[in-house]
């Protein structure tokens, strides 16, 4: 590669970086600054530190409920996707189903399904069930619309595992439960933790199915809380940053602790087909 | 029909019956029934509840704020992907040059996409305040209301959204020039081909399908975004930030018609289907190889 080529590949990822490390520095910066110079900008940066805005959302906000809810959501979410779609994604890579074709067309289909369109019905059959404002109802929701993405990615998965594995253990006696327990889930577990971690962002970013179905905080999520985040007279901006931070603990963790597992989920879900 | 393979079609339908169920009772049924609800005129608030047939479709042929919502819906999308292919292939392409600082880059891009959309929304909104703003600043002190002046909030939400987006273009794509065996770029050179050349012959046929599948994913997103413009906006100023998809939520769950609101979202869900559709069939036929 020519030398001026270099430099505007250097100069194309600096601006990148720039672009992304300085709004995630701003508000992280904006979450330890005096509540008395927000506002007051230049200069940018401020006389001194403080923690005063993470001391109000852990006390006086509903934050700390919120991320519990969350947290419970987002995992119970993600074992029920799985718990339905590790069978399901076996049927479809391994066993003769009848209508497979339609099966898996409905399951592409549904994947490209917008949330706006269900959202009404839904909102009935939860008032109907009594299950607005509960984890069991925003759990449902969530595990059913992450199912389709859950089955191809995993189908995708299976299909990797050599089918010679499965055959030795059929050989040796091993019944369904055994098969899953001891061959399957164990050779499928670099692609269930991808897998998990896209459903589990899924549920904890959610936005317009929480935002409809909760109505305290006994179910209130996260981006919802931070959405409707209260201000007396002024916007409250260092306590929304430091709530902001908050809200992304868990995407920070798996972006700097699991990204390979996260690469490998997001690519496996745009090319298999 | 030996008896195992009557075993393992009995397998498949017992492993396949929770997730039929699940879809059944909370995809396939809500997704009738919005039809159903569509055709209706419901107003709970004043207890009306009747069936209304095509009124709620005929109304919007002529409803001025669902083009205005429907011309707002193109623009955001076209401009939005747009920009997220042409970025997000760019930096692709320069990560990918890079010896060093690739994880770390790689990561500050993947944070974007994998924090709640709420989030990067607040944090935009505080970009762009008018006087404290750090966009402003960085301007020269102007004091432009980027969310409050019509003119100017749909690219500010869009360019908020490519912030948001644009990583997920550029992590596809770097992972696809990964695979690219070095080789090819070698034989390029031993051929004399410019880097123009390169890039264009060798570098952009190569990424020709994962782009094509990028592209269809982020349209289907653009079109039913929903989270950056109603924390962002709330379809404001003067509805000139009003999607299909907000004026839909808005008018069943803030002025609660529930029969005309889910005519709104029929029509999002078949032009969701319609791309989705017309996308698979460009796809199917092999017009982008590799």
């Amino acid at each position: 590669m020519s030398p001026r080529a270099r430099t505007l590949a250097d100069v194309v990822v600096v601006l990148a970086l720039a672009a992304y490390a300085i709004p995630f520095f701003w508000q992280l910066l904006t979450s330890f600054k005096p509540e008395a110079e927000l506002l007051r900008v230049p200069p940018l940066l401020p006389s001194r530190l403080t923690l005063s805005h993470y001391t109000a959302v852990l006390t006086q906000s509903v934050m700390p409920r919120a991320l519990v809810n969350s947290f419970g959501i987002a995992t119970l979410t993600t074992l029920m996707s799985l718990l339905a779609g590790v069978p399901a994604a076996y049927a479809v890579a391994r066993l003769p189903l009848p209508g497979k074709r339609f099966l898996l067309l409905a399951i592409v289909a549904s994947t490209a399904f917008p949330q706006i369109a269900t959202v009404s019905p839904l909102y009935l059959l939860m008032r109907t069930l009594e299950l607005r404002d509960t984890w069991t109802g925003l759990v449902l929701v969530h595990a059913s619309f992450a199912l389709p993405l859950t089955i191809w990615l995993l189908a995708g998965f299976v299909r990797e595992i050599p089918i010679e594995a499965e055959e030795a253990a059929s050989v040796d006696g091993a019944g369904p439960v055994a098969m899953f327990r001891w061959v399957i889930v164990p050779l499928l577990a670099p692609g269930l933790a991808s897998t998990a971690l896209l459903t589990f962002l899924f549920s904890w970013n959610e936005f317009l199915f929480a935002y409809t179905f909760t109505v305290s905080e006994a179910s209130r999520t996260i981006p919802v809380a931070l959405a409707l985040f209260p201000g007396v007279f002024e916007v409250p901006w260092g306590d929304i940053a430091a709530a902001s931070m908050l809200a992304s603990l868990p995407p920070v963790v798996i972006v700097i602790a699991l990204q390979r597992f996260l690469v490998r989920g997001l690519v496996a879900g745009a090319v298999k087909e | 029909m030996t008896g195992r393979e009557a075993a393992d079609r009995r397998r498949g339908l017992v492993y396949i019956a929770p997730t039929v169920l699940a879809l059944g009772v909370l995809t396939v049924y809500p997704g009738i029934w919005v039809l159903w609800l569509s055709l209706q005129r419901r107003i709970p608030i004043f207890d009306v509840s009747r069936f209304a047939g095509f009124e709620n479709y005929a109304f919007l042929a002529g409803d001025a704020r669902f083009w205005s919502a429907g011309k707002t819906t193109a623009v955001f999308t076209l401009g939005s992907v747009a920009l997220e292919v042409a970025l997000g292939v760019a930096v692709a392409v320069a990560i990918n040059t890079q010896r060093r600082g690739r994880r770390l880059a790689l990561s500050l891009l993947l944070l974007a996409w994998a924090m709640p959309a709420v989030v990067a929304a607040k944090l935009f909104e505080w970009l762009y305040h008018p006087s404290a703003g750090l966009v402003n600043v960085l301007l020269g002190r102007h004091s432009i209301n980027w969310l409050g002046d019509p003119v100017v909030a749909l690219p500010a939400v869009i360019f908020a959204d490519v912030w948001r987006t644009m990583p997920f273009v550029a992590v596809l794509c770097y992972a696809r020039l990964l695979a690219i065996p070095a080789d090819v770029y070698e034989a390029a050179q031993v051929d004399g081909a410019g880097r123009f050349a390169t890039l264009t012959r060798i570098t952009l046929p190569l990424l020709g399908r994962i782009l094509l599948l990028a592209t269809l994913f982020r349209t289907l997103d653009a079109l039913r975004a929903f989270d950056i413009m109603f924390v962002l906006t709330g379809g404001g100023p003067a509805g000139t930030t009003e999607t299909l998809t907000v004026y839909a939520y808005r008018a069943l769950f803030q002025t609660l018609q529930l029969g005309f609101g889910s005519a709104v979202s029929v029509v999002v869900f078949v032009l969701v289907m319609a791309v989705a559709w017309a996308y698979l069939r460009l796809l199917r036929a092999g017009a982008v190889t590799a």
